[in-house]
């Protein structure tokens, strides 16, 4: 499925040390339309880009925690402003990690339950369209997508968990949690719908060769959320930097 | 340093050493919590300035404070006396 009226999106795809999924993500993001394009995390400037990925891998070795050192990198701060200005900001994965714990996003991503690396397709259900990564779907949509990872058990406060349900931040749940992640979070989003984070990995699933089309509906929502904000840029460039 | 999990966070790590302890026959231990510890050295004035450095360190980089918390303990320096 590709988003009409997307082209000519640039999606900037963020490259740390360590990183592995960026050359996926800028094929998959061309599957839909949009241009990515990789930026190296040392460059200080993200202008001129409609939208950007933070994509998976193992950013600066996992060392410490996973995403705590590259929260640090120079790249970070362009991030960060670009958030705040109401871009289109995707986490896939480690960049999941990497977002939790720059606190654009709430909550923390621990070791599975159950102790095991997991490789494997899971179904996920759609719980709210108002962040960027669902804006295209509805409610109850079943999306296949590929998990593969260690630390995808979604944790936070209590007190951010009944807010993240009372503001319909939590975008995906998985159908059957697989990494003992409270509510069975696959996706967040912050307050306002800019900022989201998954676990699964849409980028693997966008060709039928392997096995599931279902990431180019969420990859042609982000890319169509930023070619909406692209097209209207100005009148909502005062997004607030709306608190996660 | 030492940085663990909350209390009542999961820390599975933990849950999985403990079921292995009873195969072991280790049937008094239980509660287990598996933390990392950080040792380094803070050039300060005082033992306060250099535990203020510490958790600012811990706060900042060493522990997330959504899942973890930190214990900070100061110790001089044989080498420069006592602080």
């Amino acid at each position: 499925m590709s988003s009409s009226g997307s082209g000519g999106v640039n999606v900037a795809v963020v490259v740390f040390p360590g990183s592995n999924c960026e050359h996926d993500t800028v094929e998959a993001l061309s599957t839909v339309d949009a241009r990515g394009e990789l930026v190296w995390h040392t460059q200080l400037s993200l202008e001129g880009f409609d939208a950007i990925v933070v994509p998976g891998g193992f950013a600066h070795g996992d060392y410490l925690r996973t995403g705590a050192i590259a929260r640090f990198s120079p790249v970070m701060e362009a991030v960060r402003q670009a958030a705040a200005s109401g871009v289109p900001v995707l986490g896939i994965c480690n960049g999941f990690q990497v977002l939790t714990e720059a606190r654009l996003l709430p909550g923390a991503l621990m070791r599975n339950a159950g102790g095991r690396f997991l490789c494997e397709t899971v179904e996920c259900e759609v719980i709210s369209t108002s962040s960027a990564l669902t804006a295209n779907t509805s409610v109850g949509q079943r999306l296949r997508l590929p998990i593969n990872h260690f630390e995808g058990n979604y944790t936070c406060a209590p007190d951010t968990l009944e807010t993240l349900e009372s503001s319909g931040q939590i975008a995906l749940r998985y159908v059957s949690n697989p990494n003992g992640s409270m509510r069975s979070i696959a996706a967040v989003a912050n307050r306002a719908g800019n900022v989201v984070g998954l676990m699964p990995h849409p980028e693997r699933a966008c060709t039928a060769l392997m096995g599931s089309t279902d990431g180019q509906v969420l990859l042609g929502s982000f890319v169509q959320a930023a070619a909406d904000r692209a097209g209207n840029s100005g009148t909502v460039a005062a997004v607030a930097a709306a608190g996660v | 340093m030492e940085v663990s999990a909350l209390e009542g966070i999961a820390d599975p790590e933990a849950a999985t050493i403990e079921r292995a302890l009873p195969l072991l026959g280790f049937d008094a231990v239980g509660d287990m919590r598996v933390g990392r510890m950080f040792r380094f050295v803070v050039q300060a004035s005082d033992a306060a300035a250099a535990q203020a450095a510490a958790e600012e360190l811990a706060h900042r980089l060493l522990a997330n404070p959504v899942i973890q918390r930190a214990e900070v303990a100061v110790h001089p320096l044989e080498s420069e006396g006592a602080a």
